[in-house]
């Protein structure tokens, strides 16, 4: 199908438009072309996206149990539940350790782009390790670092190597539980913003920093004042997948720690009641939740910080 | 070209929402089938598929084995394995379809009400109830719909050599005992007398198999459907869960619960670095196959039963194993129960994995032989109100068979989060009284 209806309007390119002006089969051709190149994205798109949404969204008004035929009814309930019972929103808690970790990704990723888009030696190394984590599967991270926290594991004999003889439970401590997973998800993540830095820096006209290096402007001086106001949309974005990623946080606490003790996140919480719980109507009530509070969030910081034109990402 | 994108955006919405609509109906029809067995096994024909959880006996060839073993007598019927690796997580979702295999095991998720809308009736409660025990699980207003294959009881695995250094040789009667003798571990050998396996979490559930283990109450598990407290004193998980904090709170466990690992934890076993876990009977084979890998004896490894007695006896509850089912869609409803019936009745399945044959009369597999030899009471724990307690049990939140609930307690007990043991038995008896009172 796809084919043919590319060759007719190749014909119908070709031909001299003004000629033409009677041939009406190509011209409504050429309206259908673009949406039968769209067909197959379009269908995948739907499938995979808008229909387990709006399923997702009607599971929300029922008690289903996620395998029973059987399912009714119930309104808001699920909703109520969630809004009167704190305790299943005090685990954002949890999520601010992230958000703390995704502002000091962000800013150790612009200094990484930046040092590196300056004349730096083995430049295009640098580049490889920083983004290397970025490329692992999510769960080959969380095993790699689970043996790393473990007492005695890597981590505790490298600080023994430099003198620190301290056995810290580095996942065992409730207090420190989540600053360790945040930093993992720092370490995994931080190649992304890197690279998109590193990249918006890039296309910054060089005759600006030549001129302002002429002018006597120093390194910090250039980076404060022509680089991040020239890649302000792109930190904007950073700082919405920061936020939103800090609230939706779940492979890595899932698989190191399962979510107990004191970091169980949001949709760690969700999977729990869906799958131990059976309440797959709760859960995906929370889910919806979860996702008009990203949107939210993305809403107010738009108008926060405004952009004067969309980044072309 | 305005108008026509707003009308193709809204068909493809209408498209949406109908699809969505569809997605969401219902896939049970008609009244459930029943399957019977072939009156010929030679002649029944067709091909099953049977869903496992045992994705190593796939691997291995121990599934294949038993399947030509099986055709021996029953020629005509092909038998394919379907390994799963998240069998629960897995076969829930697939459940929402008609294609769930022919033969399966019900994940435990599945509310036993919901039995007759997705399974082939085995027959009446009254007739199979006579050749088997563990029928009441799988059972729905007197028809059975699951069948189990074997069942275990829950004690303690210990490394025995330990044990004898460290000079406790008879196994103790109360839990004071057992705490002493974990302490003369700690004290005599240096290893970890007690390993929780908090991080899988499942192995830590199952402190949940000492229910009726102390109280030697065959309706202890029942009781729960309508116990206002659980945790009241003296019963089985008030007791149960005591041990487990006193035996993390006095720092008899792992110093770092949060990075166990389960496979370790079995050679960890074997080579004397810990010296118990408390696991179902099921895990014996597992525990000897490491220690004979360590090149250990495999007879260093010994069971207990749970450190309480009755009348000055042990009791060794038993529960069973995964229930099998025939999908009710199932276009070999007779191949399906031919193999099904040749499981329980006629493979060496039970005696291989070391379960207690459903079958009454059966011996005891050998690893229970000492259980049998020091008098240890054995007994049915019955599940006739188990689905009450699993729908309680959900409502709360509390999770008896979850990871979590326990998890809390050794937090607790490890001091990494606030509160004491007998707040945090009020906090579940208050969760459970109040699912109660709203109908489960």
């Amino acid at each position: 199908m796809t084919p043919m209806t590319g060759l007719s309007v190749r014909s119908a390119r070709s031909a001299p438009p003004p000629a033409r002006h009677a041939a009406t089969p190509p011209r409504r051709w050429r309206r259908v072309t673009p949406w039968l190149y769209l067909a197959v994205p379009l269908i995948m798109l739907v499938t995979f996206t808008y229909v387990p949404v709006v399923s997702m969204i009607s599971y929300s008004f029922t008690d289903w149990d996620g395998v029973s035929p059987d399912r009714s009814y119930v309104g808001l309930d699920n909703y109520v539940q969630l809004f009167t019972r704190p305790e299943l929103f005090s685990v954002f808690a949890t999520s601010l350790f992230y958000l703390v970790a995704s502002f000091a990704q962000i800013a150790l990723a612009l200094y990484f782009a930046a040092v590196l888009s300056f004349g730096t030696r083995l430049r295009g190394f640098f580049k490889g390790v920083i983004f290397f984590p970025y490329l692992l599967n999510g769960v080959a991270v969380a095993f790699v670092f689970l043996y790393l926290f473990q007492p005695g594991g890597t981590l505790d004999q490298v600080l023994r190597l430099v003198g620190v003889d301290a056995e810290i439970l580095w996942l065992g401590n409730p207090d420190l539980a989540n600053v360790s997973l945040s930093g993992v998800s720092v370490w995994r993540f931080m190649g992304l913003n890197f690279v998109l830095f590193l990249g918006a820096i890039q296309s910054v006209p060089s005759e600006l920093h030549e001129a302002a290096m002429l002018d006597g402007a120093s390194r910090p001086q250039i980076m404060w004042h022509i680089i991040i106001p020239s890649i302000r949309p792109i930190i904007s974005l950073s700082v919405i997948l920061g936020v939103a990623g800090a609230l939706s946080v779940f492979e890595i606490p899932y698989i190191m720690t399962g979510g107990s003790g004191e970091t169980k996140t949001f949709v760690i919480q969700t999977v729990k009641l869906a799958f131990q719980f059976n309440k797959t109507g709760l859960a995906s009530a929370a889910a919806v939740v979860l996702l008009v509070v990203i949107l939210l969030i993305t809403w107010v910081q738009r108008r926060l910080v405004p952009e004067e034109r969309t980044p072309s990402t | 070209m305005d108008m026509q994108r707003k009308a193709l955006a809204g068909a493809t919405l209408a498209a949406v929402l109908l699809t969505a609509a569809c997605g969401g109906g219902t896939s049970a029809g008609g009244p459930s089938a029943s399957a019977s067995a072939p009156t010929d096994p030679a002649k029944a024909t067709g091909e099953i598929t049977v869903l496992t959880n045992r994705t190593d006996m796939v691997t291995d060839g121990t599934l294949a084995k038993y399947a030509a073993e099986f055709n021996k007598t029953h020629p005509g019927i092909t038998v394919k394995f379907d390994g799963i690796t998240d069998y629960e997580g897995e076969v829930k979702i697939r459940m929402n379809t008609e294609n769930y295999g022919d033969v399966l095991l019900i994940p435990s998720t599945v509310s036993r009400d919901d039995y007759p809308k997705f399974f082939s009736s085995l027959g009446p409660a009254a007739e199979l109830s006579k050749k088997y025990q563990f029928t009441e699980k799988g059972t729905v207003d007197g028809t059975v719909y699951g069948l189990t294959s074997f069942g275990v009881v829950n004690g303690f695995v210990y490394n025995k050599d330990l044990w004898a250094k460290a000079g406790v040789t008879e196994w103790p009667k109360t839990p004071a005992e057992f705490l002493t003798a974990l302490q003369a571990v700690k004290d005599k050998t240096g290893a970890i007398p007690y390993y929780t396996n908090y991080k899988d979490g499942w192995p830590l559930s199952g402190w949940q198999g000492a229910m009726g283990a102390i109280t030697c109450d065959p309706k202890a598990n029942d009781k729960l459907a309508t116990s206002r407290d659980p945790w009241a004193a003296g019963s089985d998980l008030n007791v149960s869960d005591t041990l487990l904090f006193d035996i993390v709170s006095r720092k008899l466990s792992e110093p770092d619960p949060t990075t166990t690992n389960w496979e370790d934890s079995k050679s960890l076993l074997a080579n004397g670095k810990i010296s118990s876990m408390f696991l179902g009977s099921w895990s014996i084979v597992q525990m000897r196959a490491a220690a004979e890998k360590a090149g250990k004896s495999p007879d260093s490894i010994g069971y207990m039963p749970f450190p309480a007695q009755v009348n000055g006896k042990f009791c060794a509850p038993t529960t069973p194993d995964y229930v099998y089912a025939i999908n009710k869609h199932s276009q070999n409803q007779q191949a399906a129960r031919a193999w099904l019936d040749w499981v329980l009745d006629k493979s060496t399945f039970a005696a291989d994995v070391q379960g207690i044959s459903s079958v009454r009369g059966a011996p005891l597999p050998t690893a229970l032989k000492p259980f049998e030899a020091a008098g240890v009471e054995f007994f049915e724990l019955s599940q006739a109100d188990s689905g009450k307690v699993t729908t309680i049990d959900n409502a709360a939140e509390v999770g008896l068979t979850k990871p979590e609930y326990r998890q809390k307690l050794v937090d607790i007990a490890r001091g990494a989060a606030k509160g004491d043991l007998a707040g945090a038995f009020r906090e579940l008896a208050g969760k459970w009284a109040e699912a109660m009172a709203l109908g489960g």
